[in-house]
């Protein structure tokens, strides 16, 4: 079969990430299919870190001097850039964090905390959380602990066969009693891409929030939060092409002024006093410490990066990357797709199972061919207990990933099945 | 391809193992889960004075794992609980030795096939999870004949 037109110029793009012409032991060209776990970085990003620590580096909002003026427009900046980047009302609404599962965990432990002013944000006995089995590990556990914690009933959609949610008992168990529904845009292991659509819309008639994890859907499409109708929206910025280290919460300006602090310190107060404090507008007030300056600099130049190739460009070309790799992988015999088996709703995450060989064994002889896949549950081993595995192997892709590579991938599977046949 | 990590030997024993399968009766048993790649295994420990007539043992894992457990079980079958400690040392120390130490054959037998998986960090924890599983299962073994043998003194 034949490589299908791809919107993007990927040869010029792979110019841009230095690390893949890497060639690795025995001299095989690197074959990066790990993107769903961090992606790569073009010189533009890392020429901003460098030039950031070369001749800008100061302390933000906190200098009266020129470099301190510099490295806080740059970092306010940045928050610019990511506003634009999702479409936010306000660039007040974006509030950087360490990274997607800080982003979760402000919201759970803020909700959790029992010091919002208003009752509908904070959880307590007779309450309902509501999740997805599709979840990274970092949306299940902060909201086991809040449940723990408050008395809040802990639930979730299950999956049907395909890999889909399952939204047949979205009535009953989004209900009166709800009050957040956090649930993933983009499945990490499936690949599934969900009807946000329909669970806001159940939320919205029993006046629940909804939580959006878009750690897997932000670096690979362009996101409308309005659009969405999410309340809040999770995501980080290594698997975008930017650094680690640094993440995104954006939430409606009526939500994040409800909620209340979540790590209190310098930068995140109004007025402090021996007797009581006072806290800082959005975003400052969930930015307590200094923070991830250049992180959140260099994260702006991702995103400058990314709307420069065009979001919807690089969806058009993981499509097709994903079509491709279907279609090749359902041609080895013994490969089970583990996720939706067409491109309908979903995205360039492709995980399956080799019939007879362990994923542990897949990923080190894959290895060994200079093609870097995942292997295991992939923070997210209620999906693997759904579908009777133990593991999974991944294939994940991004801008710069070619058909070549899927190519490597399907002889790669081959050979295994010799070695181990 | 492979060759210093999939040596024909582990092969064998993943594609043919050795004495694989729970069995009664058994003096102690331990269920051992790798939590980064989910491979598992449960053994079965069984005892007559000091001797270790059985080790009996199920689970599902990479080929390194699995292999690993059958030639355990053909290792430890037979000798005394002391002996077999002392091969579990020697092993331990082969995997954690980073591909610097010298398996011994003698005390090993087709566990120094395993030399290889030494230079693999990230699958020194595969070779290893039987043979921890099999300290915890012996110890419960021992523990339980404990207080029988007080009372036949």
């Amino acid at each position: 079969m034949s490589a299908p037109h791809s919107p993007l110029d990927v040869d010029r793009v792979r110019k841009d990430f230095p690390i893949l012409e890497r060639r690795l032991a025995g001299d095989h060209p690197l074959v990066y299919l790990d993107s769903a776990n961090t992606s790569q970085k073009p010189t533009a990003v890392l020429d901003t870190l460098a030039e950031h620590y070369t001749r800008h580096n100061a302390n933000v909002a906190r200098a009266v001097h020129q470099l301190g003026e510099e490295s806080t427009a740059a970092f306010e900046g940045a928050r610019d850039k990511l506003a634009a980047l999702i479409k936010a009302p306000s660039r007040d609404e974006v509030i950087f964090t360490k990274n997607a599962s800080e982003a979760l965990n402000l919201v759970a432990h803020t909700l959790a905390s029992g010091l919002a002013d208003d009752p509908r944000y904070r959880l307590g006995p007779g309450d309902e959380i509501v999740v997805t089995e599709m979840e990274h590990h970092s949306n299940i556990v902060p909201w086991q602990l809040a449940a723990k914690r408050t008395g809040a009933a802990f639930r979730w959609f299950g999956l049907t066969d395909d890999g889909r949610l399952d939204l047949s008992t979205i009535g009953e168990l989004i209900n009166e009693r709800t009050k957040i529904v956090s649930l993933v845009h983009q499945s990490n292991s499936l690949g599934t891409v969900n009807d946000v659509a329909t669970v806001v819309a159940r939320a919205r008639e029993v006046g629940a929030l909804v939580l959006l994890d878009g750690s897997q859907s932000v670096p690979h499409q362009p996101i409308d939060v309005t659009a969405l109708g999410v309340d809040l929206l999770a995501f980080t910025g290594h698997k975008m092409v930017g650094p680690t280290g640094i993440g995104v919460l954006w939430g409606r300006r009526e939500v994040l002024d409800a909620l209340p602090p979540f790590l209190g310190g310098g930068e995140m107060i109004e007025t402090v006093a021996m007797t009581g404090s006072t806290f800082a507008p959005i975003p400052h007030k969930f930015e307590a410490g200094t923070p991830p300056i250049a992180q959140a600099i260099g994260l702006g130049a991702a995103v400058d990066y990314l709307t420069g190739i065009g979001l919807d460009r690089v969806h058009a070309h993981e499509q097709a990357l994903t079509a491709y790799t279907l279609e090749k992988l359902n041609a080895v015999d013994g490969v089970r797709i583990i996720g939706p088996n067409s491109t309908e709703s979903r995205g360039g995450t492709v995980s399956f199972v080799l019939d007879g060989v362990h994923p542990h064994d897949v990923g080190q002889l894959l290895d060994e061919r200079g093609v870097a896949v995942r292997v295991g549950h992939h923070c997210a081993r209620p999906v693997c207990v759904r579908y009777g595995i133990p593991a999974t192997t991944r294939a994940s892709f991004y801008l710069y990933t070619t058909f070549d590579e899927i190519d490597a991938l399907a002889d790669g599977l081959h050979q295994v099945k010799r070695f181990f046949g | 391809m492979s060759d210093s990590l999939y040596q024909e030997i582990i092969l064998d024993h993943y594609k043919n193992p050795k004495g694989r399968g729970l069995r009664e009766p058994f003096g102690g048993e331990a269920h051992h889960v790798n939590p980064t790649c989910g491979d598992e295994i449960t053994i079965r420990v069984a005892l007559d004075g000091e001797k270790i007539t059985d080790v009996s043992y199920d689970g599902q894992g990479c080929s390194i794992s699995q292999a690993s457990a059958s030639v355990l079980h053909e290792l430890l079958t037979g000798s005394t609980v002391d002996d077999a400690f002392a091969t579990e040392r020697v092993f331990t120390e082969l995997m954690q030795g980073r591909g610097q130490v010298e398996p011994d054959e003698d005390v090993l037998g087709d566990g120094i096939a395993f030399a290889g998986v030494a230079k693999y960090p990230a699958r020194v924890k595969c070779a290893l999870l039987s043979w921890m599983a099999f300290k915890d299962a012996t110890a419960r073994a021992l523990a339980g004949a404990g207080p029988i043998e007080e009372e036949t003194r």
